[in-house]
């Protein structure tokens, strides 16, 4: 699948492009959680490959890393678990980039491609970093999303737009990962920025909490990235079903803004 | 403040050679950072690269390293020990500095560069606390607010080091994520900083972190080795030492010695934490045992298991409890131009002892390393006969109540 083809006819059509993270490896049952997500009105899946040292995330996806690595999450096993996944929408993996460069680029494009999975974020990988993994990626035809955040300048977003493949992902906020009270001003303005930048698809992502914010949100964006808050249902027992009930939620009110 | 002293007497050589545009040193380096913190390394450097060849920067810094520091530290011959070990040994004496470490030649460094930014608030991360005691310190003189971040691990075993932090008014925030020692409070140093960064310095404190930091760290830390290049000269009749030896965490201490020999004939010599021993795998030889990859913003070598996930160190010092090293010494052990050895728990141990008994100085657990490793190996790496200058990176003071634990019973024998 092409991940950008199918936000932009999405969007095209009206729609509210909606992404739930969740942590692979987080539990016996995360494929079910994914599958799961996908028939809740997911537009597409954030699968994250849990890293030690995961210095863009907030203590839930933190613990939830560390979690699925204590029970024996691994970026192969992962990788190679998306592969019985078979959803009706893309599957874009988040991790960091030193797992990637320890498998090496292009065998970790292959083994994504191999999976079925057609996107990638790696939030410590910037545009001048991107080098020989960004070839790797799009010889292997995995479109790699970069991020922007409220305090890049206007010469750098431009170049940030330019590059990323699949969509731009505006950082909603300064700050690392994690649930949030409120909506900052940062993310309209952030969205309106890039929309300005860009015609690829924009999606807002970091502390976006509940479905009332991701309506807020969305309407200065093409969609939405939702992580800490589905992860910390999983973390706090929740399974399959409590999953799809959030994302079905998500879905309800960005559906209802559009209608 | 007073007026500062004009830093006459501090050895403070000319700027160090610059790293590539994208911050590399060989393939090692870089900036593999979230991008919100782009526009802050950006602004560090400009303001870095503007300042280091500013005349008033230059000597205003040289002052507070007079005045405030205590430099020049001086380099102590140790007759003693060099009987005892058939060498001729000089210690470079960081010991003496103001606060007790190498650590506040950096820190006053980064204050200033801090204050030309705006910034009013710092944060740093710390090992054994010596660090974090200097970054306090720093912002104590310049009236910053200051939050330091350590693992849960290490404020245990450096309580008096947390209190002194606590004492000049800085806020101490134990991490207890990941292995809750010194990679996991940077961890938490670098979110902290992705949500503050506009009113925010990072002070780091080693030679490790995203470009342009490993190069702002060795440029304020090579008057060590500016120093100590002209003082071991005058007491070696203008020969310069055979070797030179300094223990490596992330490296800084050894970084700024090396800087000051690096186109001397001597022989450079960095000793990492051997831990429980390298077979153990309970060790912090990043060099030695580490991968090609990239934590903290930079590629270099670290400690990592066969899926990229990074391992945790292991040393008896808090200090070198780190699985990385700076990217300019895996650069430096990559060329050939420094060696790097390793010394283990026991061996540092004993070299505190030695280094106390035979000339009064009680070393702290990092340097002591050194002290250990050239004990073992003079008759073997190091001939018999040789000139050799150790940095003695910091007193002891800190590492007392561990020390008596470990060795209270067998020293009261």
């Amino acid at each position: 699948m092409n991940l950008e083809k199918e936000f932009r006819a999405k969007r095209d059509a009206g729609r509210k492009l909606l992404v739930p993270y969740v942590t692979g490896g987080l539990g016996g049952r995360w494929t079910d959680v994914v599958r799961a997500v996908a028939d809740a009105g997911a537009d597409a899946i954030e699968v994250g490959i849990p890293f030690s040292d995961p210095v863009m995330d907030g203590t839930t996806i933190q613990e939830a890393s560390q979690r699925a690595l204590e029970i024996g999450a691994t970026p192969a096993g992962i990788i190679s678990e998306l592969k019985t996944i078979d959803v009706h929408v893309p599957l874009v993996v988040m991790t960091y980039y030193n797992p990637v460069a320890h498998a090496g680029h292009e065998r970790f494009a292959n083994a994504l491609k191999a999976s079925g999975v057609d996107g990638a974020i790696v939030p410590d990988l910037p545009l001048d970093e991107l080098g020989s993994w960004a070839v790797a990626a799009d010889a292997a035809d995995i479109e790699t999303v970069l991020l922007a955040a409220p305090n890049t300048t206007g010469e750098r977003l431009a170049a940030i737009c330019a590059r990323s493949r699949g969509f731009v992902y505006g950082v909603a906020l300064m700050g690392v990962t994690g649930e949030r009270d409120h909506l900052t001003k940062q993310a309209g303005t952030m969205g309106a920025r890039c929309k300005a930048a860009t015609d690829r698809p924009v999606l807002l992502g970091v502390g976006i909490s509940n479905a009332s914010q991701a309506v807020e949100a969305a309407s200065s964006a093409d969609g939405v990235i939702v992580g800490s808050a589905l992860v910390r249902r999983l973390l706090d027992g929740g399974g399959p079903d409590e999953a799809a009930a959030f994302v079905a939620q998500l879905r309800a009110g960005l559906d209802q803004r559009i209608g | 403040m007073s007026a500062p002293a004009r830093g006459d007497r501090v050895l403070l050589g000319p700027p160090g050679p610059v790293p590539s545009a994208a911050g590399r040193f060989g393939e090692f380096g870089g900036r593999f950072v979230p991008e919100t913190l782009i526009p802050a390394l950006e602004e560090l450097e400009a303001e870095f690269r503007t300042a280091w060849s500013s005349e008033p920067f230059r000597s205003e810094f040289a002052g507070l390293l007079e005045s405030y520091a205590g430099r020049p530290t001086p380099v102590t011959e140790c007759h003693r020990l060099s009987d005892r070990l058939g060498v001729r040994l000089l210690l470079k004496r960081e010991d003496l500095t103001h606060t007790g470490s190498h650590k506040i030649n950096n820190v006053l460094g980064q204050a200033l560069l801090a204050r030309r930014m705006g910034k009013q608030r710092v944060i740093a991360e710390t090992g054994a606390g010596q660090h974090g005691v200097a970054t306090a310190t720093a912002a104590a003189l310049f009236g910053l607010d200051c939050v330091v971040f350590m693992g849960a691990v290490d404020v245990e075993r450096q309580a008096l080091n947390v209190f002194r932090m606590e004492l000049l008014g800085a806020k101490v925030v134990p991490v207890s994520s990941g292995s809750a020692t010194l990679k996991d409070a940077i961890n938490d140093a670098l979110r902290d900083w992705v949500a503050t960064v506009e009113s925010t310095h990072y002070c780091i404190g080693s030679v490790v972190g995203p470009h342009p930091y490993p190069w702002i760290v060795r440029e304020f830390q090579r008057v060590v080795g500016d120093e100590a290049r002209e003082q071991s000269r005058a007491i070696l009749g203008g020969n310069d030492p055979d070797v030179v030896v300094a223990c490596v965490g992330g490296g800084s201490n050894a970084i700024g010695t090396f800087a000051g020999f690096l186109d001397t004939r001597s022989r450079l010599v960095g000793v990492e934490a051997g831990g429980l021993g390298l077979e153990s795998g309970k060790h912090g030889a990043s060099l030695a045992r580490g991968v090609p990859g990239v934590l903290h913003g930079a590629r270099s070598l670290y400690l990592q298991d066969e899926h990229g996930q990074i391992l945790e160190a292991h040393s008896i010092s808090a200090g070198l409890d780190y699985p990385g090293v700076g990217p300019e010494h895996a650069e430096l052990a990559a060329s050939g131009r420094a060696e790097y050895h390793d010394a283990t728990d026991e061996e540092a141990l004993s070299g505190l002892v030695l280094l106390s008994q035979t000339e009064g100085i009680v070393p702290a657990l990092e340097p002591a390393h050194a002290i250990g490793w050239l004990a073992r190996e003079v008759g073997k790496k190091i001939p018999l006969g040789s000139t050799v200058v150790v940095t003695l990176s910091g007193r002891g003071d800190k590492d007392a109540e561990q020390v008596a634990q470990r060795l209270g019973a067998e020293l009261n024998k």
